[in-house]
């Protein structure tokens, strides 16, 4: 949909702007600088700096006005370097810089600064301010990631607006009046919102700081390059900034199809994982007393015999879980290896995923949130799993162009925001989604156009096909909806295209590990994977990993499961290799090689090559270039990113299969006993994931550990909140500390994921449908 | 009723429109505005009367907002978009113009009378809620309208179906605590909404189209609202009749500083001459120890002053405006020829430094910085360059330094700060550069600051 | 040091039906928790954001605005001395003087007894009676070194107690109607929220 352009004129040139844009845009769009601080183009203007002044003719003469309050208007004249805009706009730097401290030698932001900026080219050169400056406390946390220097601060609103308007979370504020304004949190309430980090990158002074930043670099010794995140599924775009070969800083790109410029706090800071002292540096192979340190060759030998051991007992002894972390590129040359050894038995994902039906159905974009005016949420709390698109949900919601149908067993991010919210524990989605459809207001909302469906795992205790039904119900409601699969790995649906998915029928991940507790696995290779932390069900996990016979592992660290293989390749990480990478909506979109490889690890396609090469099936890639180009000359999926300068920036959208259906089936599950609670697991966005747990600045932040009841049920059971209870299934027995909470539903237990303490994976069967727990104190 | 005020020199008088029951005892009560003649208007309007025809007789008395701006209140109720509710009327009485009290005795002497004009505006302009807020510091003005906002809906006056009309209306009490900025109207409406009172910008967020919860609102003040049971019970074109036709009406204006006998007046509009309230024993009666006026501010801490040039000048809106000042909000406070200008001016400057909200640039350091800068020459640390540098400051908050003031601020209050420096140092530059050479008064001048006559730091 | 106790709650709940948006009282139940109190505790601000639905750091963000509000213990009398323009004129300075040397503390200073705060404010609408001060916000006009002197005298023995409560305490007269009609106000309100 094309906007109407206006004919103005600025500076004396001829100049098209869009219809509804404001001044400051135009002026930007037409070359002519206005310089601002307080305006920024993904939030609402409040026109408080009072730099960006211009004149625009009047029917009284020249007008001047704040550019960023102004929309344009047919036949404007505009006018950006007339004495009196100059005047202006100097007068006001002057006043900024009154009371701005002159510490600018020790502040992160020297050197792309704003207003050191404006101040060089535009500033007075001198002070005529001799009084005594304002002061405050210096650098004072307000969260564990972020420094506030409220003497730097211009009260420019940014910050403020952001956590506001943008991230929802309204914990920092003006406080006090006039010349004592300040920006601050609530005594002993801090700012601890998932997406704090963008503050310190939009403030346009040194004001914010970010703690894993701070002194680590000057602005002019960095070293930067586009690139994507793969923290999760998003694929925010991102410039990945290093400084004397270490990564030091991601800043968020804004492009309109995903990310607006936002980063969430996990996906920024966790490059402190990628340069770990923990990392893996050099081969390690089994040895008498473990695994010792070995050379690339010895250890590619040794992988290459147990391979080869393997597969002469034939393909289905190997099995390849994992894939999903690296490029696109790295999960092809696996792919590759795979198919040249008739391995079929293969998944990037760890059982704690989506059938791959769902990739199949007609697919949605990010972008369609803000135009669709439904959303139907069948997936995990966004904010704890998805950040970034959570924003972009909540925006939508809150701009009012969407409503959002909420389906949840327990009050998540969105809830707030949601047109409507239904309660149901997984079980029940099918029969709760019927149930809605059936209402009136609802399928007349259905009816008013597109329908996204988001959809995901919203409980990893619980078999993925209940989800898949209530999707099924949904496509019945309204057949014209959109699917937007919701996947917790980077480069999920980049592996699953490029062929790291079960073929001919082969088993998925939670099939391998059965085959292995039964000893019929043979090599088993984790792709960086680790499945004894990662797959829900840990007696599984442990049964599976203890009984394959062999086991190569690529990995960045030693995990719990790499700790027990007999090879263990070290892999490149995130930053230290280039590569594409596919989102959750299939955009590709490239990575930025920034930093060497750690020691001598190498990038997992390069891995895949040697070891083919080792075990003599040469697949013939020898540079980054040959598997780039086999993935997009070989797999149509991946055909569109041959638009080598999209996928540099805002990425291009993979070729999705032809879409096909989904059955409707009946799938209730029965009521669980009076005396036992529904078992709800769910993810917090910190958990003891590698890049969390390997960061010093976020690993104290995965600090969720309990069980969480409803106030009814923790009456019923008699203990008060804060006492540890025991937690008993069919499988085992933890205790863990209750909580009362009226955000969980009645009859439901919910033990977020990956916290430290007792692991709740094993209380979880994957053989069952749900899984029912018993709570009694001690 | 023709203008019979026009003789110079006769002091004119006219009827007591608004502040005729100040003096009876319990002319704050039900009982008491009901014998006095109270709530007929509303009756009136009620029974005999369309929303339309209010309206109209409001329009025919042209009277202008008592508030400060001066703007025809029946011209600001016609920018209403038609047919949009919910739609409120916001009652400003946040009164907190330095030397101005007028909206305050009008609360706390006659709260029925205010309580009626709200009734009439909200019947005028289809609004079903109005919001009365009143000044924090004002605790006698909240329990006097608390008392008789529970009377008049104790007696049908308010609330549901008015007086068995078909007019329904709630009004709901509340008060701030502590801004003057919130006594501009956009940050008032911040300051309902449970926000910080800083003021929205003026485009996009005109109150009378954007306004309380985004919905249309018209902002009046106390004054203006005291008026309409007059207007409606006399006739527009009686009150018109009163004052002057360029500024109608009576007017309350509040005399203070060195006069014999300062006072609040209801005064004819736009006839009386600023001389006549000063020396007139009807009012203030000459200027105290029989002095002269050394300057005088005709409208409150935001205007230009005036000086003895001026002094016969009406208090006629455009007349005034004309002279380059304001009668803003009815405050006049005059300064005898013993008045320290440099510490008269340091004064109002450091109330807008201390009043300014924060938000913008301009107002927030250029206020502050024009205060240090009067505070170090009061101190006697002045320097030579500081005129230049007063100016210079004033500038970046209000280019060119004009009346009508431009500003580079969001709302009036950063540009208010300009008008006392403009005003003095032009006309008193001696006795700035008086203390920047001998960091004390010139001779002859009342030392207010150090009543012992001794400097801190001479 | 504390939440709204029963009471208050019941009236914070009354005033909050008086607005059709819960955020608009807000300033009444600051000063709901300053009667309470003598000063707006951080507890109460949690619970007024408990009951507007908004977080504590904006119910601090809005109060702070606002210097009315105290957010620890003052005196039990506090004597706002005007020294604005009109009664700067006429000795405002003289008073403030006199009365920080009478009270041994500096403007913005309270007594160590606890009983009274002094403070140097803006005009309080009082211009025709300056000098001109406030206690508790109850005027004093045209008040002298020597009337001063009287008036701490009254607050100390008490003679005044009728006349002026306790900090904190602004209307001792409350508007006790409900809203009548205008819920229909609300209610439009809401459907506009809705579309």
């Amino acid at each position: 949909m094309s906007k109407k352009t206006l004919s103005i004129t600025i500076d004396g040139k001829p100049h098209a702007a869009l219809s509804g844009q404001l001044v400051i845009d135009a002026c930007q769009d037409a070359g002519s600088f206005v310089p601002f601080f307080c305006y920024h183009p993904r939030m609402t203007p409040v026109g408080m700096c009072r730099q960006c002044f211009v004149e625009i003719e009047s029917p009284r003469g020249p007008m001047l006005v704040v550019s960023c309050m102004t929309p344009v208007v047919e036949g404007q004249v505009v006018r950006t370097t007339t004495d009196g805009v100059k005047r202006a706009q100097q007068g006001v730097l002057e006043l900024l810089l009154a009371n701005h401290p002159l510490d600018c030698p020790v502040c992160d932001k020297g050197g792309e600064c704003p207003l050191q900026d404006q101040a060089f080219s535009n500033g007075p050169g001198e002070s005529r301010f001799v009084e005594e400056k304002r002061h405050f406390e210096k650098p004072i946390p307000i969260s564990n990631l972020v420094n506030l220097d409220r003497e730097r601060c211009i009260l420019c609103d940014r910050c403020t607006r952001f956590a506001d308007e943008v991230a929802g979370d309204p914990l920092i504020t003006f406080i006090s009046r006039g010349t004592n304004t300040q920006v601050l949190t609530f005594p002993d309430q801090p700012f601890s919102s998932y997406f704090s980090g963008n503050t310190v990158q939009i403030c346009p002074v040194g004001a914010l700081t970010a703690q894993p930043y701070r002194f680590k670099a000057r602005p002019w010794d960095l070293d930067q390059e586009e690139s994507t995140c793969t923290t999760c599924s998003v694929g925010c775009r991102t410039v990945v900034q290093s400084s004397r070969d270490e990564l030091v800083r991601y800043q968020g790109v804004d492009i309109d199809t995903v990310n607006w410029g936002w980063l969430c706090d996990r996906g920024r800071f966790n490059f402190e994982a990628v340069n770990s002292a923990e990392r893996l540096t050099t081969p390690l192979v089994k040895g008498d007393s473990g695994l010792v340190e070995s050379s690339w060759a010895v250890a590619l030998d040794v992988a290459a015999r147990m391979l080869r051991t393997a597969i002469s007992v034939g393909p289905e002894s190997v099995a390849i879980i994992g894939g999903s972390r690296g490029s696109n590129e790295d999960a092809f040359a696996w792919a590759m290896l795979a198919d040249a050894l008739n391995i079929n038995q293969r998944d990037c994902q760890l059982a704690d995923g989506l059938p791959a039906e769902i990739f199949a159905l007609p697919q949605a974009t990010i972008d369609d949130i803000n135009r669709a005016p439904t959303i139907i949420l069948l997936a995990p709390d966004l904010k704890e799993e998805l950040p970034v698109l959570y924003l972009r949900v909540r925006h939508a919601a809150e701009k009012r162009t969407t409503r959002v149908i909420e389906f949840t067993a327990h009050r998540t991010g969105l809830t707030p925001y949601a047109w409507r919210s239904v309660q149901s524990e997984g079980g029940k989605l099918a029969a709760a989604v019927q149930q809605a459809g059936s209402s009136e207001e609802i399928s007349e909302q259905l009816s008013r156009g597109d329908v996204v469906v988001i959809v995901g795992r919203t409980n990893l205790a619980e078999s993925p096909e209940f989800v898949v039904n209530a999707l099924a119900e949904v496509l019945h409601l309204a057949p014209h909806a959109l699917v937007l699969p919701t996947l917790r790995r980077g480069n999920v649906r980049g592996a699953i295209a490029a062929g790291l998915t079960p073929q001919s029928d082969a088993g998925d991940t939670a099939d391998i590990l059965v085959a292995a507790a039964a000893g019929k696995i043979d090599c088993l290779i984790l792709l960086g994977a680790d499945p004894l932390a990662d797959v829900p069900d840990a007696d599984l996990a442990r049964r599976g990993i203890a009984g394959a016979r062999s086991i190569i592992a690529i990995d960045t660290f030693l995990t719990a499961s790499s700790a027990t293989a007999d090879v263990v390749l070290p892999a490149a990480a995130y930053g230290e290799k280039i590569g594409t990478t596919t989102n959750l909506e299939g955009r590709l979109s490239t990575l930025a090689q920034k930093v060497t490889p750690a020691g001598t690890s190498r990038p997992d396609w390069m891995i895949a090559a040697e070891l083919a090469i080792a075990v003599g099936k040469d697949l013939g890639i020898s540079s980054y270039a040959d598997i780039h180009r086999m993935l997009i000359d070989n797999v149509a999926a991946f055909a569109p990113a041959r638009d080598d300068k999209r996928i540099r920036h805002e990425g291009v959208l993979m070729n999705h299969a032809h879409p096909v259906g989904l059955a409707r089936s009946d799938s209730s599950v029965a009521d669980h006993n009076s005396f036992k609670h529904r078992l709800i697991v769910s993810r917090k966005l910190y958990d003891g994931a590698q890049g969390t747990a390997k960061s010093p600045s976020l690993a104290p932040l995965a600090n969720a550990s309990g069980v969480f009841l409803h106030p009814l049920d923790r009456a019923r059971i008699g203990v008060p909140s804060g006492v540890e209870v025991k937690v008993t299934s069919d499988r085992a027995t933890l205790v863990l500390v209750m909580h009362e909470s009226p955000d969980v539903m009645v009859g439901t237990a919910w033990i977020p994921f990956g916290q430290p303490g007792a692991d709740v994976r094993e209380l979880i069967d994957l053989q069952g449908d749900v899984c029912d727990v018993r709570i009694e104190h001690i | 009723m023709s203008n019979q005020y026009s003789t110079p020199g006769q002091i004119p008088t006219g009827p007591r429109l608004i502040s005729g029951r100040f003096e009876i005892a319990d002319g704050y009560t039900y009982g008491g505005y009901v014998r006095t003649g109270g709530y007929v208007a509303l009756r009136k309007a009620l029974t005999s009367m369309t929303p339309k025809q209010v309206h109209e007789e409001v329009k025919a008395a042209e009277i202008q907002g008592r508030g400060g701006a001066g703007f025809l209140a029946a011209t600001k109720w016609g920018f209403l978009p038609p047919d949009i509710h919910p739609r409120y009327l916001v009652v400003n009485g946040d009164e907190s113009e330095p030397g101005t009290y007028k909206d305050r005795l009008l609360m706390e002497l006659d709260p029925h009378q205010l309580i009626e004009g709200i009734m009439l505006a909200c019947f005028a302009v289809n609004a079903a809620h109005a919001f009365l807020y009143v000044r924090g510091e004002m605790a006698l003005a909240q329990e006097r309208l608390a008392e008789a906002l529970n009377d008049a809906y104790a007696n049908n006056m308010v609330g549901r179906n008015v007086c068995g009309s078909q007019f329904s209306l709630d009004i709901t009490l509340t008060w701030g605590a502590g801004a003057y900025i919130v006594g501009e109207e956009t940050a008032l409406i911040e300051s309902l909404e449970g926000q910080r009172g800083m003021p929205r910008l003026k485009p996009p967020f005109f109150p009378a189209v954007k306004g309380l919860y985004m919905q249309p609102t018209i902002v009046n003040n106390v004054e203006t609202l005291a008026n309409l049971p007059a207007i409606i019970k006399d006739g527009g074109a009686t009150f018109r009749g009163i004052g002057a036709p360029t500024s109608t009406g009576m007017r309350m204006f509040s005399v203070s500083g060195h006069v014999n006998r300062p006072g609040v007046f209801e005064v004819p509009n736009g006839v009386t001459t600023f001389r006549m309230l000063f020396e007139a024993p009807e009012y203030c009666g000459g200027v105290r120890n029989g002095g002269t006026v050394k300057a005088f501010i005709p409208g409150g801490a935001s205007a230009m002053w005036f000086f003895d040039e001026h002094l016969d000048l009406a208090l006629d809106k455009p007349t005034v405006d004309k002279a380059g000042s304001m009668l803003g909000s009815g405050a006049i406070i005059a300064m005898d020829q013993t008045t320290d200008m440099v510490a008269a001016c340091w004064r109002i400057v450091r109330f807008f430094a201390r009043e300014s909200c924060g938000k913008c640039t301009p107002c927030r350091e250029g206020t502050t910085w024009l205060e240090q800068v009067l505070r170090r020459i009061l101190d006697g640390q002045g320097r030579p360059e500081d005129i230049d540098l007063l100016f210079e400051i004033s500038e970046s908050i209000s280019p060119g330094i004009a009346w009508p003031p431009l500003q580079t601020t969001i709302c009036p209050l950063g540009p208010s700060a300009v008008s006392p420096i403009a005003s003095a140092v032009r006309r008193f530059r001696n006795e700035f550069d008086h203390y920047i050479a001998h960091g004390r008064p010139i001779s002859g001048i009342e030392d207010v600051l150090n009543p012992s006559g001794i400097h801190a730091h001479v | 040091m504390s939440r709204l106790n029963n009471a208050n709650l019941t009236l914070a709940r009354e005033i909050m039906a008086r607005f059709p948006r819960p955020k608009s009282a807000m300033i009444p139940l600051l000063h709901l928790a300053q009667e309470q109190d003598g000063h707006v505790s951080n507890e109460a601000m949690i619970h007024i954001g408990e009951l507007l639905g908004v977080t504590a750091a904006e119910v601090y963000g809005t109060a702070s605005f606002y210097e009315m509000f105290k957010f620890e213990p003052i005196g039990k009398y506090c004597i706002n001395i005007c020294t604005n323009i009109s009664c700067h004129l006429v000795g405002s300075w003289n008073l403030l003087h006199h009365a920080e040397d009478r009270l041994g503390i500096k403007a913005g200073g309270t007594t160590d007894d606890g009983m009274f705060t002094l403070e140097d404010v803006e005009c309080i609408a009082a211009c025709t009676e300056a000098p001109a001060l406030q206690v508790n916000y109850r005027y004093r006009y045209k008040v002298t070194p020597a009337n001063f002197d009287q008036l701490l005298d009254d607050l100390r023995s008490g003679r005044t107690a009728a006349e002026i409560p306790p900090f904190g305490t602004l209307s001792r007269v409350r508007q006790h109607t409900e809203s009548t009609w205008s819920n229909n106000g609300i209610e439009a309100q809401a459907a506009i929220d809705e579309r």
